[in-house]
Order: structure tokens, then sequence, then C-alpha cells
């Protein structure tokens, strides 16, 4: 898909990357901040690595939970659906096993929100760089 | 890793403010001073829950 089809391209810096909106969006969703690397967008896509690896790392260290599918508790999917949206950081996670161990004080508690909230503002990143590539936002 | 409850919470808003301001504002200018916005916000707004939270407290 090129850049043009997936809407009108009104940022020179895009258009000269030749990423298709659909291909920055799953690099953004996959790699925090890779999306506005595609786009030649440097210190925006390492400030939203920093960001979002930042608060998934300090989730993990806080002992946070890290939700598996399947489970069956309606605020369990939800879960699963926030951590599912920091892409490979996720299944990293769960190919090491973090986050496995049961929460047990406040502190993970915070760790088990910072793990969600960063899959969250991974998703809210990736859109940014699509809204980019297709052209909706304009720098 | 341990962290009190208020540095929880300035990590937090950091974070967050920063992914707000970069994807809500078009211009570099704007991103930082909507950052900023957010870090002040998120951060008075948990002081400000924690006191009413006092406040109702049993």
């Amino acid at each position: 898909m090129s850049a043009a089809a997936g809407g009108k391209t009104g940022n020179g810096d895009v258009a000269a990357s030749g990423a298709s909106p659909l291909m920055v969006l799953l690099a953004g969703w996959l790699v925090p901040g890779a999306g506005h690397a595609l786009l030649g967008k440097w210190v925006r896509a390492m400030l939203l690595m920093a960001s979002i690896v930042g608060m998934f790392a300090i989730g993990i260290a806080l002992q946070g939970k890290v939700y598996t599918p399947n489970t069956g508790e309606p605020l369990d999917m939800l879960g699963f659906a926030g951590d599912l949206g920091s892409g490979l950081l996720y299944f990293l996670a769960r190919l090491l096993g973090w986050g496995q161990a049961p929460v047990l004080v406040a502190v993970a508690d915070y760790g088990t929100k910072f793990v969600v909230v960063a899959g969250l503002l991974n998703i809210v990143a990736a859109v940014d760089a699509h809204s980019l590539a297709s052209g909706r936002k304009q720098s | 890793m341990t962290l009190s409850h208020f540095s929880a919470v300035l990590l937090f808003s950091l974070f967050a403010s920063v992914v707000f301001g970069i994807t809500q504002r078009a211009e570099p200018k704007k991103m930082v001073r909507f950052a900023a916005l957010c870090f002040a916000w998120f951060v008075v707004g948990s002081v400000a829950a924690s006191w009413v939270m006092w406040l109702i407290k049993p």
C-alpha cells in the first residue's frame, strides 16, 4: 500500500520516507517509537521509546502483573488488551515469564497499572505515527 | 525495586505527559507546553485527590 492509498500525504518527510501508513502503524505498535522513526522523526521516536519502554520496565520492576488471555474475567480481558498494546514488549514479557508472580503489595499493583498504561500509550503513539503517514496530521 | 507512592506518581506523570505532548500537538514548542501542562495537572490532581481521600476517610 502506498502512502497515497492511505489518505492524502501532506508531509514532505513522510512522502520521502516511502513507508505506507499501515506499515508505520504496525511498526509503531510492535516497537515503541518505530513508527515515528520510519518517518524520520528521530527525536520524537527516541522520546516515545524512552517513555513507553521506561514505563513498561518500571512496571515489571515493581513486580506488576502481565495479563494473559482467556482467563474469563472481564477485567483481566481489558488488562490483556492494554498489555497487548506494548507489542513485542508484551510477547517478550510472556516469553521470559515476567509479571507472572501474584500481586501481594500495593506497589506491585502500581506496577500492573504502569504495564497496562505503557501499552495504551504505545497505541496512542502508533496511531499518531499513522496519522502523520496518512497526512491527517501535518507535522 | 521499590518506589514511594509520590515518586510513582511523578514517574507515571512524566512518561504519560511526554507521550501526550508529542501525540496531541503538531509543533515542538506547543508539544513542550502541552506536556508541561499535562505533567502539572497529573501531579496537582493526584495530590488533590489524595487530600480528598484523606478528608472522607471513615
